[in-house]
């Protein structure tokens, strides 16, 4: 879990060096080498690493649009996400999803930028897991801000009276942008959200990797043993602003600065040492050179050629279909008789 | 004062020119708040409610849950029993998590009602691509909104038309979808083209629905286009300068449509392009053919359309480039009809 925890922190930071080289001095979003928006998870990864720990390959894992530390936790390639992240032809969606929108079926994995809208899909997964009498799992990711939408509370429901193998977490970052979570609901927290629907709601009231690890053992164990789905909520800490580029002039500093002293990775590393275990930098050497490893790889990747944007719009093109249809030749089309 | 008509007008952002209409109203009537996410402390994404909180409190500026069923449902209860809200769908690519509010409640209880109610509202929303966001963030829908009856449907392109077409939504006793582009708004981290910002008025101002506007007069090919584009239509208009005298028409507004204005363009080149930054099939663009032709097909000679293509919106930023229609891209179809 410690070495997740530390690639994908370190990860970001490389990726928010990258991210700031093209955009400055003057920030313009569609600058520099990391195109588009960008938003990072600093702060967030005792909730991937703590769930993911439990979890195959075959387990099915929806991302919201801050998904990094999520991917790394469900061993998506590394190499494969930095370029589809950079836009290159050999990422993950041949540079047509970036890093909202990641997807790797090799360990079923996606991600969506629409708040909560990775619900209804993760029930989904988690409804064919049993219908085919499997026993794989599927954990659907939202932030505290996404526990309004519709999305996220039927999905709730539809899991519950299906008794479906699905786990929803919530990373309770105490912030929707920059709409402060009191100002989002009524209820203390995002976990109580599961007593209207019958099923079991978890608050993790700490970023330890080792709390979550437990509660989520318990909540991945009762949907592997075909005991239905668990909402469980873990606290963490937005270290970051929304996106790159956002100046938080919402937030106040203490609070930012409060989040950053919270910090899941040191937490863990007093954890480790407690244990008496020193690998501690031996994870850090080697998450670091695999980060830049793939950071090096994906820099030297290709972009793709233009005329790729008009592939994979469907896999069973029609025939004789194309997206950018030639235009009909111009003739005179009147007024001549 | 006797020398207001000499002194310099202020020069304003689109964004500017929203904020200043919304606040007037605002300032006028008590009845207009505005609702959605992000819009009282962060001002809007896109500046689109920048400095509103401060001057109106949280009451009228209202930030909400993430949940647009719930949000622009609320704002078509509010508007129907009197008040005229503002909701803000933050990107109009979000439209499908609140669409049956959209188009069954707040577009049909007009109709449904037998004018029984009416829904004052606006759906204010921001569209378009060119900063590689991908397939969620990028669209601008303008065809989906527009096919959709019951619905005014808006679509500035420079700060002085945002302005007086917001008084005007505002003040409308329909549901109007006012769409801007994020380029357009003159936000800090995401550069404008040369010409959304404008001088715009101090007072207030309206502009009525349905009248295009001719941005630029030209004798040889009539270009019709909308948002982001106008301004990349008059870039190749300008670049063709002597070679192809080019017209640039402005829609404006899409429902309702000044057909008028275009057919008698059409009437005199003859020749007719059509530059839309939505999906190719089944938008903007075919409309405007077909009321061409409807309405003027004698004196069409060339019809060309510059669209998307019909495939999402691709992230990379070669792929965007290559589906996003360019100045170029416009310019080679201006010579094309004119070939």
């Amino acid at each position: 879990m410690y070495e997740w925890m530390v690639t994908a922190r370190h990860y970001e930071e490389r990726l928010q060096e990258e991210y700031l080289e093209g955009k400055q001095p003057a920030f313009d979003i569609s600058a520099g080498p990391i195109p588009g928006e960008l938003h990072l998870a600093a702060g967030q990864e005792a909730a991937a690493a703590g769930v993911c720990a439990h979890l195959r390959d075959s387990d099915t894992v929806t991302a919201p649009h801050r998904p990094h530390h999520v991917a790394i936790a469900k061993g998506v390639d590394l190499k494969r996400m930095t370029a589809e992240i950079f836009g290159r032809r050999t990422g993950l969606s041949k540079g047509k999803g970036g890093h909202m929108h990641l997807f790797d079926p090799a360990v079923n994995f996606a991600a969506s930028g629409i708040i909560a809208e990775g619900c209804p899909p993760a029930v989904g997964a988690a409804l064919a897991s049993k219908k085919r009498g499997e026993d794989s799992v599927a954990v659907a990711y939202l932030g505290d801000g996404a526990i309004s939408q519709g999305g996220f509370l039927e999905s709730l429901n539809l899991a519950s009276v299906h008794e479906l193998p699905v786990l929803f977490v919530i990373e309770d970052n105490d912030w929707a942008i920059s709409m402060p979570k009191e100002r989002v609901s009524d209820v203390k927290n995002g976990a109580q959200r599961a007593d209207g629907f019958g099923l079991p709601g978890v608050r993790v009231d700490h970023d330890d990797a080792c709390a979550v690890y437990e509660a989520a053992a318990k909540a991945v164990g009762r949907a592997r043993d075909g005991n239905g789905p668990t909402l469980l909520e873990v606290q963490v800490h937005r270290r970051m602003g929304h996106f790159m580029g956002d100046a938080e002039a919402y937030r106040p500093d203490a609070d930012t600065e409060r989040a950053k002293q919270r910090d899941s990775i040191e937490r863990m590393e007093r954890t480790l040492q407690n244990a008496g275990i020193d690998a501690i930098d031996e994870i850090r050497e080697r998450s670091h050179a695999r980060v830049e490893e793939a950071i090096e790889w994906a820099k030297e990747q290709p972009e793709p050629e233009p005329e790729e944007a008009y592939e994979d719009v469907f896999t069973n093109p029609p025939p004789g279909w194309h997206p950018d249809p030639e235009p009909t030749p111009a003739e005179s089309a009147g007024g001549d008789d | 004062m006797s020398d207001s008509e000499t002194a310099p007008e202020r020069e304003l952002t689109m964004s500017r020119a929203i904020v200043d209409a919304i606040a007037s109203e605002m300032r006028a009537n008590d009845d207009v708040f505005v609702m959605g996410e992000d819009v009282a402390d962060y001002g809007g994404i896109f500046d689109s409610t920048e400095g509103l909180l401060e001057e109106f409190g949280r009451e009228k500026i209202m930030d909400v849950p993430i949940s647009e069923t719930g949000f622009i449902g609320a704002a078509v209860g509010a508007a129907q029993v009197g008040m005229r809200p503002i909701a803000e769908l933050m990107f109009a690519d979000f439209f499908g998590v609140g669409m049956d509010q959209i188009y069954n409640q707040m577009a049909k209880n007009t109709y449904m009602s037998g004018s029984g109610v009416r829904v004052p509202m606006v759906l204010m929303t921001a569209v378009g691509g060119t900063y590689n966001d991908a397939a969620q963030h990028s669209q601008t829908l303008y065809g989906t909104f527009a096919h959709l009856p019951g619905m005014k449907v808006v679509v500035p392109s420079t700060a002085a038309d945002a302005k007086g077409l917001m008084h005007a939504a505002i003040r409308d006793d329909d549901p109007v979808v006012y769409m801007f582009h994020k380029r357009l708004m003159g936000i800090g981290w995401m550069p404008a083209p040369d010409g959304p910002k404008t001088p715009v008025s101090d007072e207030d101002y309206t502009i009525e629905f349905g009248n295009a506007d001719i941005k630029r007069r030209g004798d040889d090919v009539t270009v019709v286009t909308l948002g982001l584009h106008v301004h990349r239509a008059l870039e190749a208009a300008n670049d063709l300068d002597g070679e192809i005298d080019t017209e640039v028409i402005d829609l404006r507004t899409l429902v309702p449509l000044d057909t008028e204005t275009v057919l008698e363009s059409v009437r005199k080149t003859g020749r007719l392009v059509v530059v839309d930054e939505d999906y190719h099939s089944f938008g903007v663009s075919g409309e405007i053919v077909a009321r061409a032709a409807e309405g003027g097909l004698d004196d069409l000679s060339a019809v060309r359309r510059v669209t998307m293509p019909d495939t999402p919106i691709p992230y990379a930023r070669p792929l965007e480039q290559e589906v996003n229609p360019g100045a170029d891209d416009i310019a080679d179809a201006i010579r094309g009809v004119t070939e």
